[in-house]
């Protein structure tokens, strides 16, 4: 009785939510004429909504949601087949959970950050597509019929276009906007045919029906099944931003407002995760050995692809972005280890448990990517706001005059370098868990690709703690490069309580495993059949242990603990060493030249230089210098720089690709001829046609 | 409860008090066999306490991540150190972390490292931090592929676990994979702590120092701290290679003699492994820095067929 009256309580509370962003949206709307008031109310309201939205999740998965999930008809059926109903089940909660909680502290952040337009762009605008996309993405996790999904999902989509869009006076974002555009509908089309497949086979749209397919003989054993899960594949693998459908991602993340850019890196991304987990692992029950092995490789690929063309970017969002798909990839190599596990046959049993784990490494992933990439973004976000510009190269000296903004930023470069013991680290050792353990579990030549994920997975860590120097050390510190740089200022208070959320969210996931573990129950019983969170810890949950007690144990908070214990070894030493020492303030060491000045300093080209090297036969860089002198070519007058690397998969697939359509649809132009006559001619025949197909 | 304090207590005391020593033994024979005198084994401790008394400059440039680092850098090393059975089988802080937490600890201090390199706004720093973020980023996969490959056998990232498992009468460290997996790990260890062919320790010249250019603008304690972190992390590298692939003398109780002999066991191995880099370290010159991945990457290829092997042998 107890928890029924909890689960009314957390349903209606997520009504709230919703009702908050859809009063933000109007208010926005309403009062865009009034900059400030818009301001105030629509991300107010947002902010409002994300908090209900948190509790009602956080609510709704301790309670367990997954007993009797119910059910929430929010408008009368008016079609067939279509029925907006909404439930919260525990995967969608735990979705939920992270689209409300960055929507909360994005909205927060957004108070101060959006004062940033007064008087150039309508705010009011950017408020009501800001809430209508919270709303759009709360309704694709909550949705409980595939249509009312896809309609959910298209909002989605559209409101995050025009969102990227929103400063279209810039050429650049313009046609990120269009690529965005393209990319995102190709996904929605591979979706909608995966559904109608699922529609096919269950005879209806309710997600329920799509569930008790996995019951069904000729189903399970179908080509459909298959088709059905390359379409999802690819269709929710665009929208993750999953190597090589990515492009989109490096384009559209940076150029968006701050706070979009947050919302699309740290929530949009993982909608696609929301429904691989919901297709893969609901929907189409035992999977065959060939969908894991793929969803490994393409999670390893992106990982490590990610991260390599991250640490080449000097665009501070740009490489955030390209993070993105990074961390898409160490999501899916958990998800791909989890399928493998589930498969049996004849010759394989599966491995619940073990699936349970690398489910949970891949779902703790996604959580800790969504706090701390939005964390990222928002620091981005104010650094911009600071400097007005994106080029870490005329950054530099940030530390010291936006320490606050600087401190969040540290936290989340440790968190998301997988470094302990913040969340990074947590998720990662369950992905390395299990990928370990994995090998046990077959005896087929399969196997190797779990230690060789493993390796990946470490190559990929410690190139992204190097992205990491790079990005905060020429970021923050040293001397100015620019003179806006010099002139930078804190950021606003609103701002730095959104990115002070994330840091507590950070700290929580890295510092309490055990409650994260035991919110993640509900979710594997309802994909897996397993709880698993008594296995994993120990010590009243200080000691977070693999699925095999002897297998590994670790503990983050005994880390940091112990780590702050054994401060008082230098302190003692200073206490009996040092006491009678003076710290004097100097100029740094200049090679006795006539001081140091920021052309003398690292840059972030050259600090990525020797990975460009190591890696070129990727990369393929190309500099081109030009000089000009007057006498002799050791002294240049004027020096011109510029170096390129090339994106493989933008040169050697998808140009070839756009050209070969826009050769097809030339040829295609010449029916376009204009003329009515020819028009009705087509009509016809393609009725006699229909028409013959039916016979 | 006071067994384990004392081991936590004992094993602090052997890091802070053997890592200068390991440093300073490796200082003097590698003098000795280029025919240079060569400063005492004691020297580091002396230089230690030196460094401690004297004050400290910093750079006008410099924030709060610059005076964070030296603690970070020494206290992770401190806390692998922790992780990694020395003497007796069970490590004293086994619980908290396995070979994943070492190397990420490993990672975190290399992360404030880097960071206080460039934080000065000197050219050298960044290059520095640069190089070893590089070095590293290319020598991890082969650390944890061949980590993997006896974490594989074992079926436990426990470190304590593996060396237990390692004491059975089963191993043998002539196995081709263990081979393998030694020679992979030896290679990163000369890597990870910046040893030739890699880097030179005891370079002046700035445009080939890697880990010595992220230490130019430290001074007084700050100094000590990272030298002192820097030595003792190079001593859990070696104990981590010695004590997976050759655990003959851990003691697995606390009886004296077991101790005692576990300790004289202990110290015999270190000083043979300081040997074999001093070894190396004269008998190679250092790679141009676009070589070094060559060696990495053969390294890489090491512990690749140490699996394999593994895999074929079972």
């Amino acid at each position: 009785m107890d928890i029924s009256l909890t689960t009314i309580d957390s349903t209606s509370l997520l009504i709230l939510a919703l009702l908050g962003y859809v009063i933000g949206s109007v208010s926005g709307l309403v009062f865009c004429r009034w900059e400030r008031l818009a301001n105030f109310l629509s991300f107010g309201f947002a902010t409002v909504g994300g908090a209900c939205g948190t509790v009602a999740c956080a609510l709704s998965l301790a309670t367990g949601a997954t007993a009797a999930p119910t059910q929430v008809l929010l408008l009368p059926p008016l079609i067939p087949y279509v029925q907006f109903t909404m439930r919260m089940d525990a995967l969608g909660s735990f979705f939920g959970l992270i689209v409300s909680l960055l929507g909360f502290a994005l909205s927060l952040y957004s108070l101060g950050y959006a004062r940033g337009f007064f008087g150039r762009k309508n705010v009011g605008v950017l408020g009501m597509f800001f809430n209508l996309l919270l709303l759009a993405t709360t309704l694709v996790v909550m949705a409980d019929n595939a249509f009312f999904f896809l309609m959910a999902w298209e909002v989605m989509a559209l409101t995050a276009y025009c969102l990227v869009s929103f400063e279209h006076e810039k050429p650049e974002t313009r046609s990120a906007g269009v690529l965005y555009f393209v990319m995102s509908h190709i996904g929605t089309g591979c979706i909608m045919l995966g559904f109608l497949l699922l529609f096919q086979a269950s005879g209806g749209y309710g997600f329920a029906g799509f569930h008790a397919l996995t019951e069904n003989a000729d189903w399970m054993a179908s080509g459909s099944r298959n088709a059905a899960f390359l379409l999802f594949l690819i269709g929710f693998g665009i929208k993750a931003g999953i190597v090589p459908l990515h492009t989109w991602l490096p384009a559209a993340h940076p150029v968006a407002p701050s706070n979009v850019s947050a919302f699309m890196s740290a929530v949009l991304i993982k909608m696609g995760i929301y429904g691989m987990t919901r297709v893969f692992f609901y929907f189409l029950g035992n999977p065959p050995m060939w969908w894991g092995v793929t969803v490994l490789t393409i999670g390893t690929v992106s990982a490590v692809l990610g991260v390599l063309y991250a640490l080449m970017q000097h665009d501070l969002k740009r490489l955030l972005a390209y993070h993105s798909i990074e961390n898409i990839g160490i999501i899916l190599m958990g998800f791909g280890a989890a399928l493998m596990f589930l498969h049996h046959d004849e010759l394989h049993v599966s491995h619940p448990l073990l699936a349970s784990l690398a489910l949970i490494a891949g779902l703790y992933h996604t959580i800790n990517h969504a706090v701390f990439k939005g964390l990222l973004f928002l620091g981005a976000g104010a650094v911009l706001h600071a400097t007005h510009t994106r080029d870490m190269e005329h950054m530099g000296g940030l530390a010291k005059r936006m320490p606050q903004t600087a401190f969040c930023f540290l936290i989340g470069a440790v968190a998301i370098s997988a470094l302990p013991p913040l969340n990074g680290f947590v998720s990662e050792w369950l992905t390395y868990q299990s990928l370990l353990q994995g090998f046990g579990t077959t005896n087929s030549l399969v196997r190797l690709m779990f230690p060789i994920g493993g390796a990946l997975l470490a190559l990929t860590g410690a190139l992204a703690a190097a992205c990491f120097v790079k990005a905060f050390g020429i970021t923050f510190l040293a001397q100015p490069r620019s003179e806006a740089a010099a002139k930078a200022h804190e950021a606003p208070v609103t701002m730095l309580l959104g990115q002070g959320v994330l840091v507590a969210a950070c700290v929580f996931l890295g510092f309490c495993p055990s409650q994260v573990l035991k919110i993640l129950d509900p979710l594997t019983q309802q994909l897996t059949g397993l709880q698993i969170s008594q296995q994993l810890t120990m010590a009243n949950g200080l000691v977070l242990a693999g699925a095999n007690p002897a297998g590994g144990t670790v503990s983050t908070p005994g880390i940091a603990l112990f780590g702050l214990g054994l401060l008082t070894i230098p302190l003692g030493l200073w206490l009996v060493f040092g006491l009678k020492t003076k710290t004097r303030i100097g100029p740094t060491w200049d090679c006795g030249l006539q001081g140091l000045t920021p052309r003398m300093e690292y840059t972030a080209t050259g600090f990525s230089k020797p990975i460009r090297m190591i890696f070129k036969a990727l990369f393929r860089p190309r500099r081109e210098v030009q000089r000009d002198y007057d006498f002799s070519p050791y002294f240049t007058t004027t020096l011109r720089f510029e170096a390129h690397v090339e994106e493989i998969f933008e040169t050697r697939i998808y140009r070839p690709v756009n050209r070969w359509v826009l050769w097809a649809s030339r040829r295609m132009r010449a029916l376009q001829a204009g003329s009515l006559q020819a028009y009705l001619i087509y009509i016809f025949i393609t009725l006699l046609l229909l028409l013959i197909f039916a016979l | 409860m006071n067994l384990d304090v004392l081991s936590i207590g004992l094993q602090t005391a052997l890091l802070l008090l053997l890592a200068p020593l390991v440093t300073g033994c490796i200082r003097n024979w590698k003098a000795k066999l280029q025919n240079r005198r060569g400063p005492r084994v004691w020297q580091p401790y002396f230089d230690l306490i030196k460094f401690l008394r004297k004050d400290m400059v910093i750079s006008e440039h410099a924030s709060w991540v610059f005076s964070a680092a030296p603690y970070i850098v020494f206290i992770t090393a401190l806390l692998v150190g922790l992780m990694v059975p020395m003497v007796t089988v069970q490590a004293p802080l086994s619980l908290f972390g396995g070979v994943l937490a070492v190397v990420g600890l490993l990672a975190l201090g290399r992360f404030f490292m880097a960071l206080g390199g460039l934080d000065p706004a000197s050219a050298f720093g960044g290059m520095g931090s640069s190089r070893e973020m590089t070095i590293a980023a290319i020598a991890e996969p082969a650390l944890m592929l061949a980590i993997f490959t006896v974490a594989i056998t074992v079926g436990s990232t426990d470190l304590s676990h593996i060396v237990a498992t390692a004491q059975q009468p089963g191993w043998n460290l002539l196995n081709p994979a263990h081979l393998m997996a030694f020679a992979a790990l030896f290679v990163v260890l000369l890597a990870e702590t910046g040893r030739i062919p890699v880097d030179n320790p005891a370079t002046h010249l700035e445009l080939t120092m890697i880990h010595e250019a992220m230490l130019l603008e430290y001074s007084g304690r700050y100094l000590a701290l990272m030298e002192w972190g820097a030595s003792i992390k190079q001593l859990v590298l070696m104990t981590i290679l010695v004590n997976i692939f050759l655990p003959t003398g851990l003691a697995a109780d606390w009886s004296a003699t077991s101790l005692g002999l576990g300790m004289v066991v202990f110290l015999g191995k270190i000083l043979l492994l300081s040997g074999a880099v001093v070894l190396v370290e004269t008998a190679n010159a250092k790679l141009r820095l676009f070589r070094v991945p060559d060696l990495l990457s053969a390294a890489f290829v090491l512990a690749t067929m140490a699996l394999l092997s593994t895999f074929l042998f079972h």
